[in-house]
């Protein structure tokens, strides 16, 4: 059987493999073809400020779609993000105008960096109650964030009856001022919100490849009877993945409301679909167990500078929403196409050698 | 002997499933009005060559001539179509309707609107049970009949196909010795209108009294093709085997030392009342094999999954070099240092989309991790270490598992425990679907184990293994511990007895059909 395995390794050349080759860099294929298109389509396109504004528009996405790609490698699906990010706004703004009222005369204002903190926590603990619900009481994934989605929306329209948080810029006199930063500032030209993505891309990367904890989320996924026999701890790393997408979620809402100074309880509705697409897009399979942080990343890169570019040429949002759906729709149908080549390659070889 | 005599012949058939060979370059002729036997071990490549016939499986390469012309089916229909029946091994009837509509099924008798014609198909149906003598209506249902009689109804479906060659895979398998008389009267008819008969069966007796021609598979090849009147049993057995089956490493005697594991009263009640096990104590020693002999149902998985911490709801004690292993959960009695071979590697023991090397490494990454970062180069070793020590064929340890044939596989799943450096290891059919050499492979692997001073608990129902192998053997049934021999002492008749005690013949056919 040695040989048979060395000539699928070796034989890179024969027409089936270089179609596999394609086929695999695909998302990267469309990420380059896209910014080709535009940049001839779209005189601006290239410009500094244009290229930009459109990362800070992908960083969004790219960090829902990081969380929501290890949940799905994982086996399951995470609706309520969209939910997560209004919600952490909804947070981050009361913080910042209203403080927390003791009920004793008293109310306690806290700095930036505290309501960040408290925002990111208030995230991954709905994050932990999707988690529960789901390992605990064994509520299937799309039900459980399904329900999360509709509890957090509510949970932000309650927080000011459904008006916006105004003029985030806080009181110099509470100490509490400079929200702003995380929308709105640049490090070496790039925006802090890059840079985020960037940090935590890294992080969610280097996870996934180089400790215990990411080996396990890709066992779960692919079987998860072999990895609890194989004594992985897979409630634990259930309640990781949905934590983390909580995180996610939490610093989008933050970035969102530093950016616009103020905080709506309808912000991050159907972000969750994007997160998805992406996801899928990068080579996520819905079914477990495959997916990468790059590949996330690449397809929310994609669908980003799709729609953004579609807005400056002008397309009218109702075909920007079809093609859209008909990219990912492509995605999808290449990506089966190129398991099944990958297939009937690996058991052509091991018949011709068996 | 003619040419004309072949009605159907496959050339250089080969049909692989991710993962193995089932079948390898199988040449095969189908002869008009006799018996073609096909014999072979499990896993041997007969249900699979059969399918190819009866258009349920494609080849991935090779021919199939039918008369003389090649002909390729695009499912079991067309097969059908072409007058190629099948009676399948595992049933194919269903339950909820009659014998008739069973007889019937995609093919009703309908009147000019549509409507099925029950009263002509009971008739009809009733024609073919007549035949078979057994007693069967054509109007009861399916599920109110015995295993045997079903297995009939599933006979009288393929017969009344009028099929030119009728494939029947395991047919008495299921059938009392009456039942078998009825059947090989059926066969005689049918060889007599010139059926052609494809038989496939374990019962070797069974062969050589009803077969014609009889074609031997091992390991996917064909190993022996000969004229029935002219073979004897050990014939047959010789080219089943061959000369490097069953090659249990040989013991080697070497001291065993005090006792690594025992068990206290373990016992898990069935989700239907009872016990699937019932009060299990049982101990080893150091560098010992002991194995567990039952029949199927038995109880040997669930104790195993008992010890592992898989139940949260079994009760009993288990301890570890004296200390009583307090740890509920797999992963907590994994760091004591049990380890599990699981039974379906498919299922519970491989997360077959990953890479050997991932799937080797799954249960000890915390032996690679500094804190939380895996040392790429520790992992590598050890993956290294392992596919050499267990000869893994593999060429590349990134290679997805599911590209390995069953034993390098079962090695990988092997492999897997090891590395968590285990005191006890439990290895549930370790044997089960893999190929012979690497069974022997595994063997010697077990017997090296041993001699380093791992307790070995290995479940099989393959009497001879369990014979070959043990340095004591315990027997289960009924999830009870019903003996326990000494190698020295064990006999095969004991065993067997002991594996049957407490089996009404009720009960064990109840067991035999989980569904």
């Amino acid at each position: 059987m040695t040989d048979i395995s060395a000539k699928a390794v070796s034989q890179p050349g024969s027409s089936g493999s270089l179609l596999l080759t394609l086929m695999k860099a695909r998302t990267f294929i469309a990420l380059i073809a896209v910014i080709l298109f535009f940049s001839l389509a779209v005189p601006s396109f290239l410009s500094t400020a244009n290229l930009i504004l459109m990362s800070k528009h992908v960083a969004l996405n790219a960090f829902l779609a990081m969380g929501m790609t290890f949940v799905i490698i994982t086996g399951g699906i995470d609706l309520s993000v969209g939910s997560i990010v209004g919600l952490c706004a909804m947070v981050a703004g009361f913080l910042v105008l209203n403080g927390i009222d003791l009920q004793i005369g008293y109310t306690v204002y806290f700095n930036v960096p505290e309501i960040i903190v408290i925002t990111l926590i208030v995230g991954m603990l709905i994050g932990a109650i999707n988690g529960l619900l789901i390992t605990k009481l064994n509520v299937a994934p799309f039900i459980a964030t399904l329900g999360t989605l509709y509890v957090a929306r509510g949970a932000a329209l309650l927080s000011s009856d459904g008006r916006t948080f105004p003029n985030l810029v806080g009181n110099p006199a509470l100490g509490n001022t400079g929200f702003g930063y995380l929308g709105a500032g640049r490090i070496l030209g790039l925006p802090v919100s890059v840079w985020l993505l960037i940090v935590v891309a890294l992080a969610a990367a280097y996870l996934a490849r180089y400790t215990p904890l990411g080996r396990h989320i890709f066992a779960v996924g692919g079987n998860e009877r072999a990895a609890r026999i194989s004594g992985v701890r897979v409630n634990l790393v259930k309640m990781f993945v949905y934590m983390f997408s909580g995180f996610c979620a939490a610093i989008v809402g933050l970035i969102i409301a530093s950016e616009l100074m103020a905080s709506h309880p309808a912000t991050g509705e159907s972000f969750e679909l994007n997160a998805i697409a992406a996801a899928v897009l990068g080579g996520t399979s819905m079914s477990g167990g495959r997916g990468t942080i790059g590949g996330t990343i690449v397809g929310a890169f994609v669908i980003g500078i799709l729609s953004d570019g579609l807005v400056m040429m002008g397309v009218s949002s109702f075909w920007q929403m079809v093609i859209k759906g008909l990219v990912i729709i492509v995605a999808v149908v290449v990506d089966q196409a190129q398991r099944k080549l990958q297939q009937r390659v690996t058991l052509m070889q091991m018949a011709k050698a068996g | 002997m003619s040419a004309a005599d072949v009605i159907l012949k496959l050339e250089d058939v080969t049909k692989v499933y991710s993962g193995t060979v089932a079948v390898k370059r199988a040449s095969f002729e189908v002869r008009r009005g006799a018996v073609n036997v096909l014999v072979g071990e499990n896993g041997a490549g007969k249900s699979t060559l059969m399918k190819i016939i009866a258009g349920v499986e494609k080849p991935t390469s090779g021919r199939i001539l039918l008369e003389g012309k090649e002909v390729s089916f695009s499912s079991s229909g067309d097969a059908v179509a072409k007058g190629i029946g099948m009676v399948f091994q595992e049933m194919n009837l269903f339950g909820n309707l009659t014998v008739a509509e069973n007889i019937f099924a995609t093919r009703e008798i309908t009147n000019a609107l549509g409507k099925i014609d029950h009263a002509a198909q009971q008739r009809k149906a009733a024609g073919f049970l007549d035949r078979l003598r057994a007693g069967i209506r054509a109007d009861m249902m399916v599920e109110d009949l015995m295993i045997g009689q079903q297995q009939l109804v599933e006979i009288a479906k393929a017969v009344s196909l009028d099929a030119r060659i009728l494939i029947m895979d395991e047919p008495t398998s299921a059938l009392s010795a009456a039942e078998v008389e009825i059947l090989f009267k059926v066969i005689e008819d049918l060889k007599a209108q010139g059926v052609a008969i494809v038989y496939i069966s374990h019962r070797l007796e069974e062969l050589i009294r009803i077969g014609d021609y009889i074609t031997v598979l091992r390991d996917g090849h064909i190993t022996g093709q000969e004229e029935v009147r002219n073979v004897d049993t050990q014939w047959i057995v010789r080219q089943m085997i061959g000369s490097d089956a069953k090659d249990f490493a040989k013991a080697d005697d070497h001291a065993l030392g005090e006792e690594v594991f025992r068990t206290e009263e373990i016992s898990l009640p069935r989700a239907t009342g009872g016990l699937a096990v019932d009060h299990v104590s049982l101990s080893l020693r150091k560098g010992e094999i002991l194995g567990i002999y039952g029949l199927m149902g038995a109880g040997r998985s669930e104790l195993f999954d008992c010890i592992m911490g898989r139940h949260g709801e079994s009760t009993g004690k288990i301890f570890l070099e004296g200390q009583e292993v307090r740890q509920r959960d797999v992963t907590g009695r994994i760091r004591r240092g049990l380890a599990l071979i699981p039974e379906d590697r498919q299922r519970e023991g491989l997360v077959t989309i990953l890479s050997v090397a991932t799937n080797l490494t799954m249960s000890s990454l915390s032996r690679f991790a500094r804190l939380f970062h895996i040392s790429g180069k520790a992992e590598r070793e050890a993956v290294s270490d392992m596919v050499r020590e267990l000869s893994i064929k593999v060429a590349d340890p990134a290679q997805e598992v599911s590209s390995l044939s069953g034993g390098n596989q079962q090695k990988v799943v092997i492999g897997k425990a090891l590395l968590t450096r285990p005191k006890v290891l439990l290895m549930d059919e370790p044997s089960r679907g893999i190929d012979v050499g690497a069974k022997a492979d595994v063997f010697r692997t077990m017997r090296k184990l041993s001699r380093d001073g791992l307790g070995i608990l290995f479940a099989t129902s393959d009497l001879d293994e369990v014979m070959a192998l043990s340095d004591r053997i315990a027997v289960m049934s009924n999830g009870k511990l019903t003996g326990l021999f000494d190698r020295a002492e064990a006999t095969e008749a004991a065993i067997v007895a002991a594996s049957a005690m407490g089996h009404g013949p009720v009960a064990e056919l109840g067991r035999g059909d989980p569904r």
